[in-house]
């Protein structure tokens, strides 16, 4: 069966472009992808991200029991502070990438992606360590306004001040008068916001937002530019990226990885692979030959295989050729160089520095 | 949608401009706008040979890679090495600014399997179908 967000109908009626992504039918594109991904760059672009689900542990062993499954260090953030990491496997492996709204140690939401709603909900109840573990994913919708004009265009619609919300901190309030958690997050490398709000108020909270931004270009934007704009950042994307047999080491995401904060799932496995050095690594690069790299392309050296491409693109606003690839260790220095196989024909390209795009 | 009535289409979704023994070729309205923004284009060099129903390049846009399938048989005699900087003139103007090769046709009877623009636009409504 597939799945429909809340603002599926919206979509539909404004002449989206709809696919399937992980069993959602979810509009890949509006007016178009580059035209929506320069919106968002340069003013504001409004994504449905309903279709991520929310996982919600409570009780007076929340804040320890996440901790225990989640790589990154819950104890370090304020109430009212959001923080991205992993869920891993004994072995290291990634169940999937998070973000976790810390509202209290004794209530914090985990919002999960679309494709592993289930598959985190059953891990994180599987490993609940005497916290209450609830899937209220069908619960919320979940709306991403993202772009430079966003502070401004939200600012007409709440009382809340923005200002007092810096950059992964969140708060509750009334957006046009639904009431929303209001988290100064997102998924582009621009300032922006996800409200969360009750499925049931998502067209009123989506309308709304549209109507204010209108002035300032607001653009509702699919989920192809919300790729391109990850990919200039050089954001993960679980899935694609990496998975459950990919660490956070070799995906490059060892920065969310707190080895010294005590056990967690996963930690023994990503100890033995530090010491013993870690094989591979997720690095970014740029083609220097004509051609775009795809996820699945083949990283050669000297006409042998050595890595794969996970995320390649034409980039929108750098106008040259990227992506992300798994290479060996020793290719993984910056300047490093190696070969895509673009349909049998070598294109040559280099390892940079990411994210590739900087905020202006 | 549009389909200039004095072209020639395949199923591929490529259109066909025949003037005598040469052949214009690019890739019909309803292509670019299932592809999406056009960002990158492969074309042949003059003097290749392509073949009816081979591929000649490949169109990538920013969410697909897509072959181009030659309409007819010949020798490659112009390239529009200009969209190879301005991709996105394909889905701007697909008929005209658009178009990505001449070929200069072997065999006449190729041309006897292009659908015209009434037929194309009928397979187009049932391919959706």
């Amino acid at each position: 069966m597939t799945l429909r967000t809340p603002l599926h109908d919206v979509h539909v009626r404004s002449g989206a472009r709809m696919v399937d992504f992980a069993g959602w039918d979810m509009p890949v594109q509006y007016a178009g992808l580059l035209d929506e991904h320069e919106a968002v760059r340069s003013r504001a672009g409004l994504f449905d991200v309903s279709h991520m689900g929310e996982v919600v542990f409570r009780g007076p062993k929340a804040l320890e029991a996440l901790n225990r499954v989640f790589t990154n260090d819950l104890g370090r953030v304020a109430d009212g502070q959001a923080q991205y990491g992993c869920l891993c496997r004994d072995s290291g492996g990634i169940v999937d990438d998070v973000v976790v709204y810390r509202r209290s140690a004794v209530d914090l939401l985990v919002c999960v992606n679309a494709a592993n709603r289930t598959k985190d909900f059953e891990w994180l109840r599987d490993h609940a360590g005497g916290a209450s573990v609830t899937n209220e994913s069908d619960d919320w919708a979940q709306i991403a306004l993202q772009g430079p004009r966003a502070a401004a265009i939200l600012a007409r619609i709440t009382r809340t001040d923005l200002a007092a919300i810096k950059t992964f901190r969140f708060a509750d309030g009334e957006v046009a008068s639904v009431p929303c958690t209001i988290a100064r997050t997102g998924y582009t490398g621009e300032d922006g916001f996800e409200l969360f709000c009750r499925s049931d108020r998502a067209v009123a909270l989506w309308d709304a937002l549209l109507e204010a931004g209108k002035a300032d270009g607001l653009e509702p934007a699919g989920l192809g530019a919300r790729d391109t704009l990850r990919l200039e950042m050089a954001y993960r994307l679980y899935g694609s990226d990496m998975d459950d047999g990919t660490t956070p080491l070799e995906a490059g995401l060892s920065w969310v990885v707190k080895l010294d904060k005590g056990d967690f799932i996963g930690r023994d496995a990503m100890l033995r692979q530090k010491a013993g050095g870690v094989p591979r690594k997720l690095v970014g690069f740029v083609l220097t030959d004509p051609g775009i790299a795809r996820h699945g392309f083949d990283v050669t050296r000297d006409g042998q295989k050595v890595g794969t491409v996970t995320s390649g693109t034409k980039s929108p606003s750098l106008k040259t050729s990227i992506g992300l690839a798994y290479v060996p260790a020793a290719l993984a220095a910056e300047g490093s160089t190696f070969a895509v196989d673009i349909r049998g024909r070598p294109a040559a390209a280099q390892v940079v520095k990411t994210p590739f795009y900087t905020r202006k | 949608m549009n389909f200039p009535e004095d072209l020639k289409y395949t199923r591929d979704h490529e259109w066909a401009r025949v003037k005598g023994n040469r052949v214009t070729v690019g890739i019909t309205d309803f292509a670019q706008d299932q592809l999406g923004d056009v960002v990158y284009l492969e074309l042949p060099d003059v003097g290749d040979a392509v073949k009816k129903g081979d591929a000649f390049g490949v169109v990538e846009s920013t969410k697909a890679v897509s072959d181009l399938f030659a309409p007819v048989s010949g020798k490659v005699v112009e390239v529009n090495d200009p969209l190879g900087d301005a991709p996105e003139t394909i889905n701007e103007d697909p008929y005209e600014e658009g178009w990505m090769i001449v070929v200069e046709l072997s065999d006449s009877k190729d041309l006897n399997e292009l659908m015209d623009a009434a037929a194309y636009e009928k397979f187009i409504e049932e391919e959706q179908e």
